[in-house]
């Protein structure tokens, strides 16, 4: 799914999330797909995009403004793999 | 996907848990491989019994384990097969199981095709009979092959065809993917470890060279062929290969064995390497306290591969297959792209070989009779 940071976003219902030192590991049940998070700010954005109306607010909400884009670029690659998804 | 340098260190550190859990369910196989890493054949009766096996699946849920590799023996010859798998699934851990295929029958695949999060592995070990009988027994390439149109015809999707990279086998790369092509398969290509019955089989059998020079180039270009990460040794011939390149060995990788024995890859079923044992105190306690595993996850030392310039790339390669060719853990792999591995098997004036220690193979010849 192509991603819109303005639309609201969550961790897809067939994946888990597994907490290591570097972050997480994010695996995806349907697609089999195993992704690591490779930042502990990426795994607390991940895990509150489900609070906030859009994935641009969240990212607001969890790292400093200029490592907004860097968010976004990471959060796109989790949309293709499927581990984010619209909502 | 390589993992990059950060990440690398912080896997060779050790996880949480397992990447990459193998669950060997039982000894016990119809088949009777001339080169099988766990020289199965007969049943051991201190397998775990099924309460057993199911504490032990609550146990990798808890663990937040995504899946395992259900293997063997022939783990569908153990009659709570279909109750275990269902147990795993429906606790969210999925379950990849390889098999030779003998127990597919129509009603098997349709079973199994009703199941999700499962993923299935039917072994040959060349792209005709003649050659993959010459290491499997005659008659299971075609009782794997009935096992493929089994499963096509119940609709199961894309299984997996895996295939151990042999002297003969690597001449058939491109049957093999037109095979795959054929049933709509994926296609699974590993190495052949010295390990279990191999370890006699390995001198005469390991691909040469030259033919895994080809094999790199050809997979470089198929970077959807699935490996298991087993060919990182090849990468210091260029680009990485798909896989994070490293040896996972207590890291990422562990080996739980049909009685309970945690070892530190499935390639290691040896004494030496033993970490413990489930039923007394659990896979965890293993996983997280065990002496050998956590030596595994200290930074080894490069050894003679420290001066070549491409440690960094194959990392020294296998310990499973420098330790059952009785190379040190800081040799080079026996199969080094560059020829080190030879060189200092050459070198060695008194080779000493283990053994695998646990040897359950079968005493008289089997024949593999059709469903």
């Amino acid at each position: 799914m192509a991603f819109d940071p303005s639309a609201p976003w969550c961790v897809s219902a067939q994946v888990s999330l597994r907490d290591e030192t570097f972050g997480a590991m994010a695996y995806h049940h349907g697609n089999r797909r195993l992704v690591f998070l490779k930042s502990p700010q990426l795994v607390e954005l991940v895990r509150r995009l489900e609070q906030f109306d859009s994935a641009d607010l969240a990212i607001d909400a969890v790292v400093p403004p200029d490592q907004h884009g860097r968010y976004v670029k990471a959060l796109t690659a989790l949309a293709t793999s499927e581990i984010v998804c619209g909502r | 996907m390589a993992a990059n340098s950060t990440l690398r260190d912080h896997l060779e550190r050790g996880l949480r848990a397992p990447i990459c859990l193998t669950w060997e369910l039982t000894y016990a196989c119809n088949l009777a491989c001339t080169h099988c890493l766990s020289s199965s054949g007969r049943r051991d009766p201190k397998e775990l019994t099924t309460q057993e096996a199911k504490k032990l699946i609550d146990e990798i849920a808890a663990m937040q384990i995504f899946y395992i590799n259900v293997g063997g023996g022939e783990p569908m010859i153990r009659r709570d097969f279909f109750e275990l798998v269902e147990y795993a699934v429906n606790q969210g851990v999925g379950v990849k199981f390889s098999t030779n295929g003998t127990r597919i029958n129509q009603s098997a695949a349709q079973r199994l095709s009703g199941i999700d999060y499962l993923d299935i592995q039917i072994s040959i070990d060349g792209a005709d009979a003649i050659t993959s009988d010459r290491l499997r027994g005659t008659g299971s390439y075609a009782a794997a092959r009935r096992a493929m149109d089994h499963l096509q015809a119940a609709s199961f999707g894309p299984f997996k065809i895996s295939v151990v990279m042999t002297r003969e086998s690597i001449e058939q790369l491109d049957e093999f993917e037109a095979l795959a092509t054929q049933y709509g398969a994926q296609l699974r290509l590993t190495r052949l470890r010295p390990s279990g019955r191999a370890v006699e089989q390995w001198a005469s059998l390991h691909p040469t060279l030259e033919q895994n020079r080809r094999l790199y180039h050809w997979l470089l270009k198929r970077p959807h062929v699935l490996t298991g990460d087993s060919f990182f040794h090849l990468s210091a011939l260029g680009p990485s290969l798909e896989g994070l390149n490293l040896c996972g060995a207590g890291r990422v990788v562990c080996l739980i064995d049909p009685v309970g024995d945690v070892y530190a890859c499935p390639f290691v079923i040896h004494e030496e390497f033993k970490a413990g044992n489930v039923r007394s105190g659990g896979f965890k306690s293993v996983w997280t306290n065990s002496e050998l595993l956590r030596s595994l996850r200290e930074p080894g030392s490069p050894g003679a591969c420290g001066s070549c310039g491409s440690y960094d790339a194959c990392r020294g390669g296998c310990m499973a297959a420098k330790f059952f060719t009785g190379l040190e853990r800081n040799d080079p792999d026996p199969e080094c792209v560059f020829g080190y591995g030879e060189a200092a098997l050459a070198a060695k004036r008194v080779l000493l070989r283990p053994r695998s220690s646990p040897d359950h193979s079968r005493r008289v010849p089997v024949s593999i009779s059709p469903l």
